[in-house]
């Protein structure tokens, strides 16, 4: 099978419009004869169940919470970028197209990073029109802030609360639609499988969390908007429930998975304190417009400050080394988040690391306190000010906030053509899941804005050519495809409750995460690599012969629920692994320690490796198989990046 | 720097909706001052799995105090003894060594457990269906600086917007009253431009919804608004208060 991206004809900015006019529609009528499941309620997929709906299609859709207000874009701090140029500060389209290729080191498609940046503007209107409570200046117009990676400010904010204010605009418009009764939701509902019939998605098969019922689902289409796979690491910013399941099985079932290794790490988030946590919180990347990194400049220092004979106020200026704003003085604390990310490492290895565990540096608000007052930097950042304070009891308006980064958000994802279709036919993805925009490295406040672009604006016109040559019948969710499905997900479920083994699914996936961030996380080298790829598949191996997952399937159990997602983990793992065991360049996010500029920075090798990689399922004991979907430039030059 | 501490649980344990709970008392030990409170509750869990008891369950998810999941009674107060913070965001220090930790559920009629100290908030999301929206469909608007909002309203706003839907305000109330909830999603349309053309009937049919899915009634104590992690503020019941009384007699 050959990968076509089904990129329009014609130039750049008037590819989408284009393609827009020459998509086959569905005449209002006909609409309300087709199913669509969307599985996920955050961004990308409450904004698409919602569209779908007021279009008149017939939406069912599925979120593990108890609530689709819950999904996990709700955690989302920073900001949404959009390119309304609101500062006259030079911003446009195209800026925020080059930004974006740029900041992802260009491992991404153009047209559909010129399309996320061309909607971007309609998402702000949207919202507004909502209710979103964004933040205003005096006057009564929007405001805006700056965000990594970018010189001008496009970055729309509601406090420290962005991704909630916009996840709930969402929500009220899905809450619209389910009460007009094109929505049904089936909230505490796992998607574990999907279902082809005749090479095409027809449906899903899903559990109820509460009763352990096994179902199947029928529609004409299926969407997918399931969020990240960082919890593959055990220890991230995603939420606890965040998981692979959803697109591993999509994997498994034909769809191709692209760049699994493209991972961001985030370059601010609170240092791990001990090994009984199990969860790591970001501080906003905002913090980094009036924060300033260091970390002392000699380990004899460093190793003081560790140990508590030295407070971080006491060391004066001439000891501190400020290294982004040393190293990159054009961008300075504003570098994108795979450089500050790297940096901190590179600091820390050098020894001269803070905290108790020397994995930590410092994030510093005394200047901008001093220049700007107290008040001024509490109306910007309290909230988190007061999170850090309530994590780890040290106050950020008088000693420095201690970072150090941490798994974030996860670039690659299933691959999708222009119209977010993946390979197997009437199954798309949306929002985090897709590999779409991103790169090799996504750029703060454009995870947002690519949920909602999706949602809104891409996937409703995309569907609907899908859709204009599916025939109305519905297929009987009885069909045997449907059967052997569930017959193989309980099959699957008997299995892990009959081990009665004597390890935790935590122990496990605590395993899993440490092989995966010491060998597959901020730095990679071939030996590592390889031997990350046989420790994850002895420990996928005693897993199935030693968890111990507790209770029965009929009854609402949340060991059972891990085990599941975790053994999922495990094989997309080793795909990641693969993944960036071949892919011999840095880039963005992916670093190859084999691959570097004498400076130490990411050195891309875009003769051989200026193509996404998209992976095919060949079966369990097979290699995947490499497909490359080469990547063409023609609006931006390639050049190494710099952010000096 | 940390220490290590030791407590007595006594937690509510019930299988299901349908049998009757009580309280089972464990000890947990070496628990670190800054271990949050839930990663306390997984280390007990881990401990339980070993030794082949069920695991405790409770409901959770972002672990940052923003997506509103967590939901434990803790020594009698809602999201525990720590002032304007959900239970995820707690940490041990909070606890003296030594001192008995006593979790139960929300308890509130419109709110049925589950299991153990899982319930069912879905009364909340039927309020938000019945009016809590704009009626805009994708796609037809206006530029977004077209109508400007004074930074006063939007902020305003903004507090209101705050709430994260958790039902602290409902289990703190004598009354299990959803006013707070309520008044919040209210009073955040209600002070922008956009919200204006459906106030009347927003706020009658999220009043109608929240007294048919068996809250009780507001008898102003306050108790909501002091145990609410977001601090949303009673002011908002004044102003739902206004809202409906305008509607009604409109
Ligand atoms: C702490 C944090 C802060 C962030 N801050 C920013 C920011 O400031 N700006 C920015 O642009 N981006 C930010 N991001 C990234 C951004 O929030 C996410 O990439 C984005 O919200 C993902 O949206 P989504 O709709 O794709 O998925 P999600 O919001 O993760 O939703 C996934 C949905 O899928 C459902 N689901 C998953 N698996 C299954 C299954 N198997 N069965 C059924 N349902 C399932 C879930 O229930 C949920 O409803 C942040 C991320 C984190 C973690
Ligand atoms: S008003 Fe406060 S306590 Fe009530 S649901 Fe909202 S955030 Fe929770
Ligand atoms: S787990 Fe999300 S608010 Fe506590």
């Amino acid at each position: 099978m050959s990968l076509d991206a089904k990129i329009p004809e014609g130039p750049l900015a008037e590819k989408w419009t284009r393609h827009k006019f020459n998509m086959k529609l569905v005449n209002p009528a006909n609409k309300r004869k087709y199913d669509i499941i969307v599985v996920g309620t955050g961004l990308a997929g409450a904004a698409a169940a919602a569209s779908f709906a007021e279009l008149g299609y017939n939406v069912k859709n599925f979120c593990y919470q108890d609530s689709p207000r819950r999904a996990h874009s709700i955690a989302a701090q920073g900001g949404i970028n959009a390119a309304k140029n609101y500062k006259n500060d030079g911003d446009s389209v195209f800026r925020l197209f080059y930004d974006t290729i740029k900041g992802g080191d260009y491992r991404s498609r153009e047209a559909n990073v010129y399309r996320l940046a061309e909607v971007s503007n309609n998402i702000i209107d949207q919202c507004v029109a909502q209710g979103v409570p964004f933040a205003r200046e005096y006057g009564g117009l929007l405001d805006n802030r700056s965000f990594g990676g970018a010189q001008v400010s496009r970055t729309f904010y509601a406090r420290g609360q962005t991704g909630q204010q916009l996840l709930l605009g969402a929500y009220s418009a899905l809450s619209r639609q389910i009460a007009a009764g094109k929505v049904k939701l089936y909230p505490r509902t796992e998607m574990l499988d999907v279902v082809l019939i005749d090479g095409k998605a027809r449906g899903i098969i899903t559990r109820d969390l509460i009763t352990g019922k096994i179902e199947s689902h029928s529609a004409h289409a299926v969407v997918l908007a399931t969020g990240g796979y960082g919890n593959v690491f055990f220890l991230s910013t995603n939420a606890m429930g965040s998981n692979g399941s959803a697109v591993w099985r999509a994997y498994k079932k034909g769809a191709f998975f692209a760049n699994p290794s493209f991972t961001q790490i985030h370059p601010t988030c609170i240092p791990v304190h001990g090994d009984q946590q199990s969860k790591l919180t970001l501080m906003s990347e905002s913090l980094r417009n009036d924060g300033r990194v260091w970390v002392p400049k000699t380990v004899e220092t460093a190793e003081k400050l560790r140990k508590g004979e030295l407070k971080p106020v006491d060391v004066p200026e001439e000891d501190r080394d400020y290294y982004l704003e040393r190293i990159y003085p054009s961008f300075g604390n504003l570098v994108p988040r795979d450089v500050a990310s790297r940096n901190a490492k590179n600091v820390c290895d050098e020894g001269r690391g803070v905290g108790e565990t020397g994995l930590a540096v410092y994030l510093d608000f005394r200047d901008a306190i001093e220049r700007d007052g107290r008040d001024v930097i509490e109306a910007k950042y309290g909230n988190l000010f007061q999170m850090y304070e309530k994590i780890t009891a040290e106050n950020p308006y008088e000693t420095p906030m201690m970072i150090y980064p941490a798994i974030h958000y996860t670039m690659g994802g299933l691959w999708v053509d222009y119209n977010l279709q993946t390979t197997i036919p009437g199954l798309f993805a949306a929002g985090e899941c897709n590999f779409s925009d991103h790169g090799a490295n996504r750029l703060g406040a454009s995870a947002l804005m690519q949920g909602l672009a999706d949602g809104y604006f891409i996937i409703p016109y995309t569907i609907s050519n899908y859709l204009a040559g599916v025939p109305f019948e519905k297929v009987p969710a009885d069909r045997p495809e449907f059967k052997e499905a569930e017959e193989r997900v309980k099959e699957r479920i008997g299995k892990l409750l009959s081990l009665k083994g004597k390890h935790t699914v935590d122990e496990f996936h605590k395993r899993l995460g440490k092989i995966m961030w010491d060998k597959c996380g901020m730095s990679r080298n071939e030996k590592g690599l390889t031997e990350a790829k046989k420790e994850i598949q002895e420990l996928r191996e005693q897993f199935w012969k030693e968890v111990k997952v507790l209770g029965a399937n009929e009854e609402l159990n949340q060991t059972l629920e891990k085990a599941l997602r975790v053994a999922d983990f495990m094989e997309l793992g080793e795909l990641m692994v693969d993944d960036a065991l071949h892919r011999r360049e840095s880039c963005g996010g992916h670093f190859r320690e084999e691959s570097q500029t004498e400076e130490g920075e990411a050195k891309r090798d875009d003769e051989n490796f200026a193509y996404v990689a998209a992976w095919e399922y060949q079966g369990d004991d097979k290699p995947a198989k490499l497909h490359k979907e080469e990547l063409i430039f023609e609006n931006v030059k390639l050049t190494q990046r710099s952010y000096k | 720097m940390e220490k290590e501490r030791n407590y007595t649980l006594k937690i509510w344990r019930q299988p299901n909706a349908q049998s009757k709970g009580e309280f089972k008392t464990y000890e947990v030990k070496n628990i670190s001052t800054g271990t949050s409170f839930l990663e306390m509750l997984d280390i007990l869990n881990e401990e339980l799995t070993l030794k082949g008891e069920d695991p405790v369950y409770f409901d959770h998810d972002c672990r940052e105090g923003i997506c509103g999941m967590c939901s434990l009674f803790i020594n009698g107060r809602p999201h525990g003894p720590d002032e304007e913070v959900t239970v995820c965001q707690m940490h041990m220090r909070m606890f003296e060594d030594g001192s008995t930790i006593t979790i139960e559920p929300w308890r509130a009629r419109a709110f049925p457990v589950i299991k153990d100290l899982v319930v069912d908030r879905s009364a909340f999301d039927r309020i938000i269906q019945a009016g809590g929206f704009i009626s805009v469909n994708t796609g037809v608007t206006t530029d977004a600086n077209a109508i400007l909002i004074s930074k006063e309203n939007a902020d305003l706003a903004m507090d209101a917007a705050a709430c994260i839907g958790c039902g602290a305000c409902v289990a703190a109330c004598k009354n299990a009253s959803a006013m707070l909830f309520v008044s919040a999603k209210v009073s955040q349309l209600a002070l922008l431009p956009q919200g204006q053309s459906e106030r009347k009937r927003r706020a009658l049919a999220m009043v109608e919804q929240m007294d048919k899915e068996g809250f009780g009634a507001c008898t102003n104590t306050g108790a909501c608004s002091a145990e609410c992690p977001k601090g949303i503020d009673l002011s908002n019941i004044a102003r739902l208060n206004r809202e409906y009384f305008t509607a009604s007699v409109s």
